[in-house]
């Protein structure tokens, strides 16, 4: 196996995990240390410029990062990293003074934005710094698209949406509310310059059963339904629900319908329990507030009377797996189910839905009916129009739409200046010891023994009254210090000097978890086999050296490394070193001019 | 010295020995020697063969003088009993403490100014009398904790970091070791692992006086040129004379060796050494051609290393004593003070 090229950003952002798995690329070891420091506001904007709404995704991000944690492989859980940006953002001073301010001098160029959520308000805080002209345009009469439209109050409490959309919107960007585009041909004439669609995914799916027209008065689309909450058109529900669906629109509905006055609710999807699209935590949340979760049961019709709805039929089913692995749900034989219901409501998928682009413009849309639009530049088949979040590869979540965003922006300004789309600006990177001294390092690299802490809830009895009470309390400074401290700093890297190294074992017999080999150099599949404890997470890269004095070579196997730095501390030559990295991704703006 | 401790969390894969442990099991306290000491990477080694051997952490007793390799046994089997004797008299605790109880497994840790200088008299006593024990030295030919004086065991003509030329004859602790009975007495280097674990599984399986001289570079005082015990140094000069497996109980033998290169040799306990030859010659159960051997190749600067030499048959001390096989404090008060009459019976004898 080759020497491991670890010079360039690519190889050592693989190693900070939630880093690398974080759309937005949020570098959060670094903003969790700030956190332990007691540095809120410092974490806050690192967060803000990175991922814009890090109060509203500390409470609601689908948390890419977590499941891609170290932590969790060394011991149980990863470290509660969503939980702890709602710790920076609750904990922040003023923040008026960091933001930018509003451009006075205009750069003559104009950028429509069809829609006010997450990925249009991405690219605007992106391009108004830069002196475009932007205008915003949406049909509700508040801004924040399905940040305010579809996601519980008592998960996310208005005035964090009114602030960090607030952020936003005082950089100079004009908010058309209320304004609904019927046509995308009449929005370009009117002579932008490049035009955004961050629409996102409106349209809920529906279920055409038998009994679904009949009782239409009690069946209602979980996303409008959600809508109508939010917004204050619906305050009560019947006595009995069951919600269908298995995804985090199913778990917003039933936890929602509990708080409206139902107190028989349940979710009913047809795949296991497991294969849910519901992230494991929404599950439990649901759980946690007395909502049963059944089954494997298929909807077969709505029951009615006079024009009431008075239940459901299901068919119980079992999965199947053929030779390929493929899974089908068929009937289990048992008799089919009826479940009494006062109300039904439906959250079994999102679509797009593109009634306002005229198909002869130069908007291309593939047999899907979704628009063509490159993965990386975001650009559709009209150099004008770009796509983002929801409305350009269907239903995701909002730090997917930030990223989007992001890239959207970086096009739409090479866009507008005449540059080519294609050519992305390289991100910032950068790689520095911390070696303070002899044994004194410039992080704290003692690894706590803490189990994940719990973020504790507002009780039951309050929290289920109210659907604008928020649930979760968050962590309180302590016990967020503590979670802080559960994260193993994977963004100090573990650097390592072949020329420098005398073959001591030193770092190999020190290591806590048995990273490091010294060994005669093979192919990398034996390689894995044969190290110290044998590397059998392919996903995760071997740090190979050169040949050394006695011809083998230093392996390291990143997978479980602690990034305690006691390989360096061992290290009597310094050859291993620990070194801050830090990688920010290029925003719109950040080329030399 | 270290400040932060080695984190509680390893491997998720980490394999457990039939005893249920694993190797972190066998760990002691993070080392407060200098970075990249060789003795750190023989307590490692010595961690490794306990884990190997599914040795109970309970059964072993670790003892050591004074120097830095006396420190060692801290930082090693933390759960297994230790004495911290007075300078050089690591070798007399050490036989007090296996004549009243031989169910224990003795570890002695030594270093070349504990064993070659200040207990040059007692290393001699202790290895002549065939106390049942392991005897490892760890030396690295240089009093560290002094900064750096020349030690018994430094070679003739050896520079000091300094640049001072060593004008004294160096002790070589094996081919004194041979000379005084030693029954097991082999010879190896800090920096190579996969020689010096087998080693240690065979000495500590065997029964009689077993020694091992461990080179064990000092990084900050004797690692520069001019050095005879530096990593540079010895790797160079190593010739080793043997391979050794140590196969214990009826564990698959999956060595594959052409056939007249290895020997093997069973040991007391039923543990089998099987030896690879890589020196043709070389027998290492020939006592007088080991010393011969060794000579030679001292004179051609080699560093020999390896099972040196094994009697399979060894006595020890109690067997030449005749002593009771129970700990002395597991005898009742009737068995200690069998009575007058038991007493007048010995009187007879003598008489």
């Amino acid at each position: 196996m080759q020497r491991t090229r670890a010079e360039g950003p690519e190889y050592f952002h693989k190693v900070v995990d939630c880093q690398w798995a974080c759309p937005a690329h949020t570098p959060v070891p670094e903003y969790i240390r700030l956190i332990a420091e007691g540095r809120y506001t410092d974490a806050y904007m690192i967060n803000w410029k990175s991922n814009v709404f890090p109060g509203i995704l500390g409470r609601t991000c689908d948390r890419p990062c977590e499941p891609a944690c170290r932590r969790g492989r060394v011991e149980e859980e990863p470290v509660a990293i969503c939980r702890l940006k709602r710790v920076a953002a609750d904990n922040k001073g003023a923040v008026a003074e960091l933001l930018p301010s509003p451009v006075e001098q205009k750069n003559g160029k104009r950028v429509a934005l069809v829609g006010a959520g997450p990925a249009s308000l991405t690219v605007a805080r992106d391009l108004a710094p830069l002196g475009y002209e932007l205008v915003c345009y949406d049909q509700e009469a508040k801004s924040g698209g399905m940040i305010r439209s579809q996601i519980p109050r008592f998960r996310l409490p208005e005035e964090v949406i009114d602030e960090e959309v607030g952020y936003v919107a005082q950089l100079g960007v004009e908010l058309r509310l209320g304004q609904r585009i019927d046509s995308l041909k009449a929005l370009l004439e009117e002579g932008y310059d490049a035009v955004f669609v961050g629409a996102g995914a409106p349209r809920g799916r529906d279920l055409d059963v038998p009994g679904r027209q009949e009782a239409a008065a009690n069946i209602h689309i979980g996303i409008d339904w959600l809508a109508s909450v939010s917004f204050g058109h619906i305050e009560s529900i019947g006595r009995r629900v069951i919600v269908l669906g298995g995804g985090n629109t199913a778990m917003d509905c039933c936890r929602t319908a509990r708080r409206l006055g139902g107190e028989d609710v349940k979710v009913i999807v047809r795949s296991g329990f497991e294969e849910m699209k519901a992230s494991p935590w929404e599950k439990e949340d649901a759980m946690h507030e007395g909502i049963p979760i059944l089954n494997y049961l298929v909807p077969k019709a709505f029951t009615h009377e006079g024009g009431k709805l008075t239940g459901m039929w299901f068919e119980k089913v079992v999965a199947e797996y053929d030779e390929k692995g493929r899974r089908r749900l068929v009937p289990s034989g048992e008799p089919d189910q009826h479940f009494e219901c006062d109300e039904v409501l439906i959250a079994v998928g999102q679509e797009n839905a593109y009634p306002w682009i005229e198909r002869d413009i130069g908007v291309e849309f593939d047999e899907w009916g979704m628009p063509k639009v490159d993965s990386v530049t975001f650009q559709s088949t009209h150099p004008k129009v770009f796509f983002g979040g929801d409305a350009a590869f269907g239903p995701k979540n909002i730090i997917w739409a930030v990223a989007h965003g992001h890239e959207a922006a970086i096009s739409i300004d090479a866009h507008c200046r005449g540059e080519r789309v294609s050519d992305r600006p390289p991100p910032k990177a950068s790689l520095i010891s911390q070696k303070m001294g002899i044994h004194e390092w410039s992080y704290d690299n003692a690894v706590s023994n803490d189990r994940r802490y719990r973020v504790p809830l507002r009780a039951p009895e309050v929290a289920l009254k109210d659907v604008r009470v928020e649930v979760e309390l968050g962590f309180d400074r302590e016990l967020g210090l503590k979670e802080a401290q559960r994260c193993l700093n994977c963004d100090v890297q573990t650097v390592f000097a072949d020329d420098l190294c005398i073959e001591c074992d030193a770092c190999a017999d020190i290591c806590p978890t048995d990273c490091i080999t010294f060994t005669t150099e093979e192919p990398e599949p034996d390689l894995r086999g044969k190290l110290k404890a044998p590397a059998l997470n392919l996903e995760q890269d071997l740090l190979v050296s050169g040949p050394l004095g006695t011809g083998r070579v230093m392996v390291k196997d990143e997978d479980v490394c602690l990034h305690c730095g006691l390989c360096a501390e061992r290290c009597p030559t310094s050859a291993w070193d620990m070194q801050k990295f830090m990688i920010e991704t290029a925003q719109a703006g950040a080329a030399c001019r | 010295m270290t400040y932060i401790l080695k984190p509680q969390l390893h491997h998720p894969k980490l394999p457990t020995n039939s005893l249920g442990y694993t190797r972190r099991d066998y760990e002691g306290s993070v080392s407060t020697l200098c970075a990249g000491c060789g003795h750190d990477s023989i307590s490692a080694a010595i961690i490794q063969a306990v884990y190997e051997l599914e040795i109970l952490p309970h059964r072993i007793a670790k003892l050591s003088g004074i120097g830095c390799s006396s420190k060692t046994p801290d930082y090693f089997l933390g759960a297994s009993h230790g004495f911290n004797t007075v300078h050089g008299r690591m070798p007399s605790v050490l036989t007090g403490a296996n004549l009243a109880n031989r169910e224990l497994i003795y570890l002695g840790v030594s270093g070349d100014g504990d064993s070659a200088s200040i207990g040059f008299g007692q290393f001699a006593h202790a290895i002549r009398r065939g106390v049942n024990m392991t005897y490892i030295v760890e030396n690295n030919g240089v009093y560290g904790l002094t900064k750096g004086q020349f030690s018994a065991t430094s070679d003739k003509g050896s520079k000091s970091k300094r640049g001072v030329v060593n004008h004294d004859s160096a002790i070589d602790l094996v081919s004194i070791a041979l000379q005084l009975g030693a029954t097991f007495v082999a010879r190896s280097f800090s920096g190579d692992k996969a020689q010096l674990v087998p080693l240690i599984k065979a000495a500590l399986s065997h029964k009689g006086a077993a020694f091992i001289d461990t080179i064990s570079p000092c990084v900050q005082f004797n690692n520069h040129a001019g050095s005879t015990k530096s990593y540079d140094f010895v790797r160079e000069h190593n010739e080793a004379v043997n391979r050794l497996d140590v196969i214990v109980g009826r564990e698959a033998i999956d060595v594959d060796y052409a056939p007249g290169e290895t020997i093997e040799v069973a040991q007391h306990d039923a543990s089998i050494l099987r030896l690879h030859k890589l020196a043709d010659s070389y027998d290492p159960t020939d006592r007088v051609g080991a010393i011969a051997y060794l000579q030679s190749a001292q004179a051609r600067g080699e560093i020999v290393t390896g099972l040196l030499y094994v009697d399979p048959e060894a006595e020890d001390l109690h067997d030449g004593l005749g002593t009771v096989e129970t700990p002395l404090n597991a005898l009742s008060d009737s068995e200690l003070v069998p009575g007058v009459e038991a007493l007048a019976r010995i009187n007879a004898v003598l008489r």
